[in-house]
């Protein structure tokens, strides 16, 4: 059976998984272990007067209490975020200072006031409790337009007005004549939801300090070690890069929330060093849902302009972003290059602005949940161009048609430049496997039984493989967003992959291994991939934006052209032939139609043992490379969502959802299809159930699963996904990623469908049975 | 405050601890008896991720106190294949995939196993209920009810 591009491996990290011998943050334990729990703050916004530690400093089995004066005090760095955005006015983006433990004022319900290290997890619990912080309460604000309003409370000094900047892109001018002479505009105010991305492992961290050595080593729950490496020794000053590493084991999903270094972590790590104890964190769910950088938060007007066509002339948006209290790591980026970027979709539009106002409010911040910025894009897209079809009469898909790019590549006029797709064929194949034929007969049945059946589309398109250095460094990156590998060939012949990607749930140690079998036609037994270990693999930006297999896998491609280049002079030396006519098949080191051939593993012992080798050869076989992305990828599809409606309760049923995805080269099909179930799930779960909801005072009123709905197995249907792909052009492996697709092209096709059964378009997500009923009730 | 001392069985084999009377099952599990298979995902009861059983009877070990295991017979993920052979929900959930990340599928295992002692031949819609109190947030739960609904069939077949 073939394991290379395209067969349907068995995952090789499942055995560890379903035996319970995964190895996470929160199993392990350090000698002379000690906990930490943090002093949260109740109030959304305060003052702290002072910190009375006594109480808890007398408990027994208490080490130390920890304030914020006594961290920055250490030269413990203020947190920061990576990326510049600069303002339409030219001023730079104003970053309030965020302390991992504050020191004169906490800023949301959660935020960290001083850490209590004990010698249990209990005891540290139960000590926190008795830390008194005397607290001034502030007026708080929760809504990113109400912080906006005169008179707001005011969260940073360094951000009159809660203005964190106003940035822009497109042209203005040019849009609104678009818009004054247009055929038709479809004018809507679009919120996209709060959510907070619950992976189901908590974060944790396990630090600690070797005084005679004076080296930290971090186990956490990290998507990007390095990143996280970099950052603690840089900016926090935790500790010099050499004297830090930081392992991410077995990490239980991310989607985005563990991108971040958060306070926690510096805190354990400095904590370590105060008290000389091994200091582990685990969050426990409340905490996660108060600590967990949140995603979304938009509020956004939007005007679609159409000729009598139907095709659109200009594309106007104003967007507000709640990033909460404090700047997220990657926050920034998410409501402008993340998002505003891709306001053109699978469409031809000549003309586009949008405006951004990112805003602090006393609530967690807000930074990349999957999809980041692009579900936000595509929802607004997508629900503008089913209630312009609406409005005007046209058949919706037809109305993409009219619009879709079909020419590559395409520059739009917020910089990405689409490389391929072919958005008809993946509509085409939504539409024949969706059976959009027989809807009419399946409504009028569905009628009978007193249902209301609606059918919803959305044509996504995304970017990722995120990104070319150069590029997103002149767009005010921090870092470049390259990936690194090396391929170690061992005197067996066997492979070891160093890859600075991170694998948390994605199948690294499967797909990776697939295309290291495949190219040296070796046995995927007898390939290993190793990652999550900044001790082991030199470096990596790690995991996220669907970026592991375009450009994590790419620099693994590259590295190996670098061995198969070391393989052929080896070969074609020893069996005293041409390099050229070299070939790698069936376990063999061939010379092309001849009988002369070494094994795999004799080229690997001969590049070791190193008796007889080209001249001037070094011994050894083993190759590195960085490979930085030439462009970003585009992903897209079509996805097309049928519901049904009690018109009594509201309670909307998925009945169908149908999904044609074009992610290029796809590796292991089997990965990919779970790939995108799980990011379907998670859009139905913010078009259907999912909010995090805040009080006008900052309180958290969504703050465990009793009050945050969570997508469970009753809540979703099956999934009937299909590829219709084109070849990426700016990879080896010609592939987009696929990581993402699910959460961004889902919810405005279920919005779109429920809208479509009930007859009204005044529906916000989440659509909850109250939700729908009351628009259905609004409707009749 | 004294130390509760625990005599129970664990996945067929006699065990004994320790417990601070205010120690979960889960605790006990993972701390004293280094089981580390069961995770604790909420510690309210509506994840599933720290699923076992306790005579027989699926429970949240987060909500179970250690010393409640007195004198019980308790199962977890890691007592779940037999002298080394994989037990068929575990070998499907390879062949289908139906993990990713990892942390939720012992608790799932574990519920899917209780399930099918119950009812051999369940529906769609029974597992997908049953299983509704175990939270996964990677997968979607397709290839999961797949996978569950293959190693069934097979069950049914062997016995």
């Amino acid at each position: 059976m073939s394991t290379g591009i395209g067969a349907r491996v068995k995952r090789k990290e499942d055995k560890r998984f379903i035996t319970g011998k995964g190895k996470y943050t929160d199993d392990v334990r350090s000698e002379n272990q000690a906990y930490a729990a943090f002093v949260r703050s109740p109030h959304a916004h305060a003052k702290i007067k002072g910190i009375d530690k006594s109480a808890a400093l007398a408990m027994e089995g208490v080490i130390d209490v920890l304030d914020g004066h006594q961290l920055t005090g250490d030269g413990i760095g203020n947190i920061i975020c990576g990326w510049a955005i600069t303002s339409k006015d030219g001023s730079a983006m104003n970053m309030g200072a965020w302390s991992a433990l504050a020191t004169e004022k906490v800023r949301y319900v959660g935020d960290a006031a001083a850490v209590v290290i004990a010698e249990t997890q209990a005891l540290a619990r139960i000590a926190a409790e008795a830390v008194e912080v005397d607290y001034e309460v502030l007026p708080a604000v929760s809504n990113a337009k109400k912080a906006l309003a005169d008179g707001a409370p005011e969260i940073h000094d360094n951000a009159p007005g809660n203005l964190i900047y106003d940035w822009e892109i497109g042209e203005e001018a040019a849009t609104d004549a678009a818009l004054s002479e247009a055929a038709h505009v479809t004018e809507m105010e679009i919120t996209n939801n709060r959510l907070s991305p619950n992976p189901m492992e908590p974060r944790s961290a396990v630090a600690t300090y070797d005084a005679a050595e004076e080296h930290y080593t971090l186990y956490t729950t990290s998507q990007n070690p390095h990143v996280a490496r970099l950052v603690l020794s840089a900016f926090y000053q935790v500790a010099p890069e050499h004297k830090l590493r930081v392992i991410a084991p077995d990490v239980g999903g991310g989607f985005g929330s563990k991108i971040y270094i958060y306070p926690e972590e510096i805190t354990c790590l400095w904590a370590s060093m105060k008290t000389n104890r091994s200091v582990k964190w685990t969050s426990d769910r409340s905490e996660a849902f108060i600590t967990d950088a949140h995603g979304r938060d938009h509020i956004s007007t939007a005007k679609m302009g159409f000729d009598a066509d139907g095709r659109i002339t200009g594309f106007k948006v104003d967007t507000i972003a709640n990033f909460g209290a404090y700047m997220s790591l990657f926050s920034s980026a998410v409501p402008t290059y993340l998002y505003a970027t891709l306001l053109s979709g699978q469409y031809d539009i000549q003309n586009i602005h949008c405006n951004v106002r990112a805003v602090y409010t006393n609530t967690v911040p807000v930074d990349a949940y999957r999809g980041a910025g692009r579900p936000e894009a595509c929802y607004l897209i997508e629900r503008m161009m089913e209630t312009a079809a609406r409005e005007m009469g046209k058949d919706p898909s037809e109305l993409r048609r009219a619009n879709f790019v079909r020419e590559f590549p395409h520059q739009t006029p917020v910089i990405m430049a689409y490389d391929a797709g072919d958005f008809d064929a993946n509509l085409d194949q939504a539409r024949e496997a969706a059976d959009v034929a027989g809807f009419p007969a399946r409504k009028e049945e569905a009628a009978k039984r007193g249902k209301l059946r609606g059918l919803g589309y959305s044509s996504y398109i995304e970017a990722c493989g995120i990104a070319p250095s150069a590029a997103v460094g002149s767009l005010g990156a921090g870092v470049g967003l390259w990936e690194s590998a090396e391929v170690r060939v061992n005197p067996v012949g066997t492979i070891e992959i160093l890859t600075g990607s991170h694998s948390h749930g994605q199948g690294h140690e499967t797909t990776f291994a697939q295309i290291v079998a495949e190219r040296f036609s070796i046995p995927i037994e007898n390939v290993s991939i190793v990652h999550g270990d900044t001790d082991k693999v030199q470096f990596g930006m790690g995991t996220y934006g669907s970026r592991s297999g375009a450009v994590g896998m790419s620099a693994i491609v590259k590295a190996m052209d670098k061995v198969e280049a070391k393989v052929r002079k080896i070969a074609a030396h020893v069996l005293e032939a041409s390099e050229d006519d070299i070939v790698i098949e069936g376990g063999e080191v061939k010379v092309k139609g001849t009988d002369k051939a070494m094994g795999w593993h004799e080229v690997g012992l001969s590049a070791y043992t190193a008796h007889n080798l080209p001249p001037d050869m070094e011994p050894g076989l083993k190759e590195s490379a960085f490979y930085d992305p030439a462009n970003f990828t585009f992903p897209a599809g079509a996805y097309i969502c049928e519901v049904e409606v009690d018109p009594e309760t509201g309670v909307t049923e998925i009945v169908r959802f149908t999904a044609s995805d074009d992610f290029g080269t796809i590796i292991n099909p089997m990965i990919v299809e779970g790939q995108v179930h799980g990011g379907i799930a998670q859009g139905i779960g913010q078009a259907m159930l999912e909010q995090v909801v805040y009080d006008d005072d900052g309180q958290l009123i969504t703050g465990s699963y009793m009050d945050y709905t969570m997508p469970r197995a009753a809540d979703l249907p099956f999934y009937d996904v299909h590829h219709a792909s084109t070849i990426c052009p700016n990879n080896p492996l010609g592939m987009k990623g696929c990581g993402e697709a699910g959460a961004i092209g889902s919810p405005p096709a279920v919005i779109n469908a429920i809208t479509d059964a009930i007859g009204s378009n005044t529906l916000a997500m989440p659509a909850t049975p109250h939700a729908v009923w009351s628009a259905l009730q609004a409707a009749q | 405050m004294s130390k509760i001392h625990v005599t129970t069985k664990v996945n067929g084999d006699e065990v004994e601890y320790l417990c601070e009377p205010r120690e979960t099952l889960l605790d006990c599990l993972r701390d004293h008896l280094d089981l580390t298979g069961a995770k604790e995902g909420c510690g309210t009861g509506d994840c599933g991720a720290c699923s076992v059983t306790m005579d027989g009877r699926l429970v949240c070990s987060c909500l179970v106190l250690g010393a409640e295991a007195q004198g019980k017979e308790i199962a977890t993920i890691e007592g779940m294949a037999e002298d080394g052979a994989l037990h068929p929900l575990q070998r499907k959930f390879i062949e289908h995939a139906a993990l990713q990340c990892g942390i939720c599928t012992p608790g799932i295992l574990v519920a899917a196993k209780s399930l099918l002692e119950k009812n051999p031949d369940p529906t769609e819609t029974e597992m997908r209920y049953w299983l509704a109190g175990n939270l996964c947030r990677c997968t979607g739960y397709d290839k999961i009810i797949r996978a569950v609904m293959d190693a069934a069939a097979e069950m049914r077949e062997a016995s």
